[in-house]
């Protein structure tokens, strides 16, 4: 079959007519990538005039053999290392489709170039060489593919010469790579036996794979689909920005599936505000009649002024995403340092971005062994299952739902380090979206930290019952309160008796209980008090729940008295009742405290007196940047 | 959505994604076909006005008609136009080729706009069918602190997520239109009724495919005298578009070493 290029007529560029696919080859590192590329161009005629005999005539230059690959590794770092380092792409026709081909590097160490390539593509060509088979590198790029969503996969047996054109060889390696491939879920378009350099398969079928009766690689792609833009979907507009340029305040966004129309009523998410839409505006002509479709970038405006922000979800009524703080995720990893439990992230899920904790990390494994065992962490170019636990709730999908809005990316110092796919989103407990407006206060911090000299915090003390907690959080909110201060303390029993009545003493009521008490902690110190918390809180995992909800205000004192000392001093009897069998669920007597491992600081109540203690957490407070110097300076004037 | 509405989609994408999460950016007005599409989807993306500044750098050498060009549309698309001047050559790296050389100036004079205004984004309408070494480019490309570009050392980008965080001192190049090929530039153009320079056009059979500055930029051999004919011209000819960028032949590796040192 010949693929020259023949000018279409009508004049119909850019697929008008003809669909156009993006295409990633990918591989293990040598085994012919770049020669594919530089050979379909060159059967498809899609080479410039004059290129390939410049190539031959540098080749000749520089004293080696013209390979097909020097059509590609175009840049002349390449050319001196002999590896093809980045993603390129190129563009040629087959009988009915135009291709563009984005080349994706092999070598290990260039992963994130092959994520890069291999993320923009509709379909694949996996590419193994006959004599080597399957490696390390082949399964890697086979598990990513799926974890990118690509699921046309062609698979390439390359360099046939090698072994005599085996027909043999060639079946032990679809075998291999086949049943690799559908442990993964994804099914291989073809598998075509193949030399790149002498052209056997690529356009043509040849004698020496006579053999061989499925499509060329050129008819397999001819077979590829271009990607559909998901208007079967529910409605998802994520909102990039709110503009306001001129009377009107646009909400700007695209749409990643579903379709709009003015009159539509819809509800943002995750707040779970609902508006109706009142136009759909455009340049040069506005407003624009008609459903808008998922792919098209858009503005609306609503019918009534809501608080919206960058990463809300536009969606309808009867089919919003889940609201969520926690969610779990397949992911591929591309930093140095390992993923571990407990590190701090930032998450992007579309525009939205959240800061995020790794609660749990399960399957971390080398998507390029045969046999991995299981990490703790997640290496560089591994994958993994994480849960994470988010700073601020996000509206998301499962990837299974909606391919689009169930994925994510990890950002680590500015950078992207990784990304993957939503599995599953513990959903909120909001089951009817409401119409909530949060009312924003009339003052700014700044002019409360001036007239309280100190900016607003979350003092949280833990400890064992009677280890001092309540004794401390009394002198401490004395002290402050008598330098001009604004204290506030929350004490875990007080709290119980009112707010939180409603709870017992299980995990999840426990847990509830410290959420809570963070909660409002958090809403005092964004108001610029410092709220003094004062609760046993023994589960390491809620507490570190209670600083996500304050973040940087959060200030984790353990008032770590040892347990002989507290059980001994037993004010409120709780000790005495447990020992006896009469209290259930108390902290204390049992391992049950899980002592924290990072506080701001830790404290022996019974090495030192409640004077001292006090002065200690004063010191905290001042150094870490939560109490002003100049308070202190300010009374010695007066 | 045919192809053009979802590269004008994808394009509007980058640019909300630009404006959202830099500080202060602004777009490069070569005043050739490529930049003005872009202007026109700054337009639509951000409904009629774009909201920074479009940054001309003058190597004083253009065309005449393209100054024309400029200072009609920059009014009538009201723009904030900033014209930047370009060091004498003298300034310029002696050992680069002379149309190198005479390129690397333009590059010496986005450095000198960058230090005064302290852009922290830069939007380019480089595409990736140009060259080989623009096919390169990632969408939000990182410069260096000396405005260099680390071939080696790029940043993943998936799934329309942009590395958006450059160092203290040191800026993003932004390329909307890296996925456009020359015929969408056209069929855009033509669609969306965008102005262009009548140089574009074959007139005593030769016209610009690209342009540049007039010393080193050469017509190429054509009689397409309307966008219908060009992009008929497009659909057989197998000349590369920058054949006419004498900058681009001087030696295998002119082009790269000009990008690596943060020229387009």
């Amino acid at each position: 079959m010949n693929m020259i290029v023949t000018p279409t007529s009508p004049a119909t560029p850019n697929g008008t007519t003809r669909p156009q696919v993006r295409i990633v080859i990918v591989g293990h590192v040598d085994h012919g990538k770049s020669t594919l590329v530089g050979r379909l161009l060159h059967e498809t005629g899609s080479l410039p005039d004059g290129k390939l005999e410049m190539l031959k005539a540098v080749s000749a230059r520089r004293g080696m053999p013209f390979e097909w690959s020097f059509l590609l590794d175009a840049l002349q770092t390449e050319r001196d290392q002999g590896i093809t380092i980045d993603t390129t792409q190129i563009r040629f026709r087959t009988n009915s489709r135009d291709i563009v081909l984005i080349d994706a590097p092999g070598h290990a160490e260039f992963l994130r170039n092959m994520i890069t390539g291999a993320s923009q593509a509709d379909g694949a060509v996996l590419i193994i060489d006959a004599l080597e088979g399957v490696r390390d590198q082949t399964r890697r790029h086979g598990y990513l593919l799926h974890l990118l969503g690509v699921k046309q996969v062609a698979i390439v047996v390359n360099k046939m010469d090698r072994v005599d054109f085996s027909a043999d060889r060639f079946k032990a390696i679809s075998d291999e790579i086949s049943a690799h491939l559908n442990g993964l879920g994804v099914k291989p378009t073809a598998v075509i036996p193949i030399s790149a350099r002498d052209g056997d398969g690529v356009a043509e079928h040849t004698d020496r794979i006579g053999w061989y009766k499925g499509p060329t690689v050129v008819e397999a792609l001819d077979q590829l689909e271009p990607a559909r833009p998901l208007e079967a979907l529910a409605l998802r507009l994520p909102v990039q920005a709110i503009y306001k340029f001129d009377d009107r305040r646009i909400v700007a966004g695209r749409i990643e599936s579903g379709s709009l129309v003015a009159g539509d009523e819809i509800v943002i998410m995750p707040a779970g505000k609902i508006a109706r839409i009142k136009t759909v505006e455009s340049w040069p002509v506005t407003p624009v009649a008609g459903r808008q479709g998922a792919g098209r970038s858009v503005g609306i405006t609503l019918d009534r002024e809501l608080f919206i922000e960058r990463g809300d979800i536009v969606a309808h009524t009867s089919s919003a995403p889940r609201e969520t703080r926690r969610l779990r995720a397949r992911i591929f990893w591309l930093h140095d340092k390992p993923l571990a439990k407990g590190d701090q992230l930032l998450v992007r899920c579309g525009p939205k971005e959240s800061r995020a904790t790794v609660v749990a990390i399960e399957k971390a494994v080398d998507p390029g062994e045969l046999s991995s065992s299981e990490n703790k962490a997640i290496g560089r170019n591994h994958v993994g299952e994480i849960d994470i636990s988010l700073s601020n709730p996000i509206a998301t999908d499962p990837y299974t739902e909606n391919p689009r809005t169930g994925r994510l990316v990890i950002e680590v110092a500015g950078r992207i380090a990784g990304g993957g796919l939503v599995l599953s989103v513990d959903a909120g407990q909001r089951a009817v979206p409401v119409d909530i407006v949060p009312v924003e206060s009339a003052l700014r911090p700044d002019e409360r930290s001036a007239r309280y000299q100190h900016n607003g915090a979350v003092v949280w003390l833990t400890g064992l019952p009677a280890s001092g907690k309540s004794t401390l959080a009394k002198a401490l909110e004395r002290r402050l309160f008598t330098n001009g201060g604004s204290p506030i303390l929350l004490d875990g029993d007080t709290l119980r008796a009112g707010l939180n009545s409603d709870l017992g003493f299980s995990a999840a009521d426990r847990s509830e209980n410290i959420r809570r008490l963070a909660e409002v902690a958090t809403h005092l110190a964004r108001n610029g008090h410092i709220a003094i918390v004062a609760a046993v809180s023994p589960a390491r995992e809620d507490r570190a729940t209670a600083r996500r909800i304050a973040d940087t205000a959060f200030r984790e004192i353990h008032v770590a008295t040892p347990a002989d000392v507290c059980e001994g001093r037993d004010p409120k009897g709780h000790y005495k009742k447990a020992r006896a069998g009469a209290l259930a669920s108390f902290t204390g007597i049992g391992n049950d405290y899980e002592a924290p491992q990072a506080a701001e600081l830790v404290i022996d109540t019974s090495t030192r007196t409640i004077a001292e203690a006090a002065d200690e957490i004063e010191q905290m407070l001042k150094t870490s940047g939560v109490l002003f110097d100049e308070a202190v300076d300010l009374a010695a004037n007066i | 959505m045919d192809h053009l509405d979802q590269l004008e989609a994808q394009s509007i994408y980058i640019f909300r994604e630009a404006f959202a999460r830099l500080k202060k950016i602004a777009l490069l007005w070569s005043l050739g076909k490529d930049s003005n599409v872009m202007i026109w989807l700054a337009r639509k993306a951000f409904f009629g006005k774009m909201p920074f500044p479009a940054l001309h750098v003058d190597t004083g050498k253009k065309f005449p008609e393209m100054y024309r060009f400029r200072d009609h549309y920059g009014k009538e698309w009201d723009l904030d136009l900033r014209v930047e001047p370009c060091p004498p050559i003298d300034a310029v790296d002696p050992t680069l080729p002379p149309a190198a050389r005479s390129a690397a100036r333009k590059t010496e004079g986005l450095k000198m706009a960058l230090a005064k205004y302290g852009f922290d984004g830069l939007i380019a309408g480089i595409r990736r069918d140009e060259e080989a070494t623009r096919a390169k480019e990632r969408v939000f490309s990182p410069r260096g602190l000396e405005g260099n570009w680390d071939v080696r050392d790029q940043p993943p980008e998936f799934w329309d997520h942009f590395n958006a965080s450059p160092p203290q001192g040191a800026h993003l190049r932004i390329h909307p239109i890296l996925h456009w090929t020359e015929a969408d530039i056209w069929a855009y153009t033509k669609r969306e009724n965008i102005p262009i320079i009548p140089l574009y056009l074959s007139q005593n059979g030769k016209r610009y495919r690209s342009l540049g500055d007039q010393d080193i930029t050469n017509p190429v051999n054509s009689t397409a005298s309307n966008i219908d004919e060009i992009l008929i011209e497009l659909e057989q000819t197998k000349v590369p578009e920058r054949a006419g960028r004498a900058l681009d032949h001087e030696t295998e590796d002119a082009f790269e070493r000009l990008r690596v040192a943060g020229y387009l």
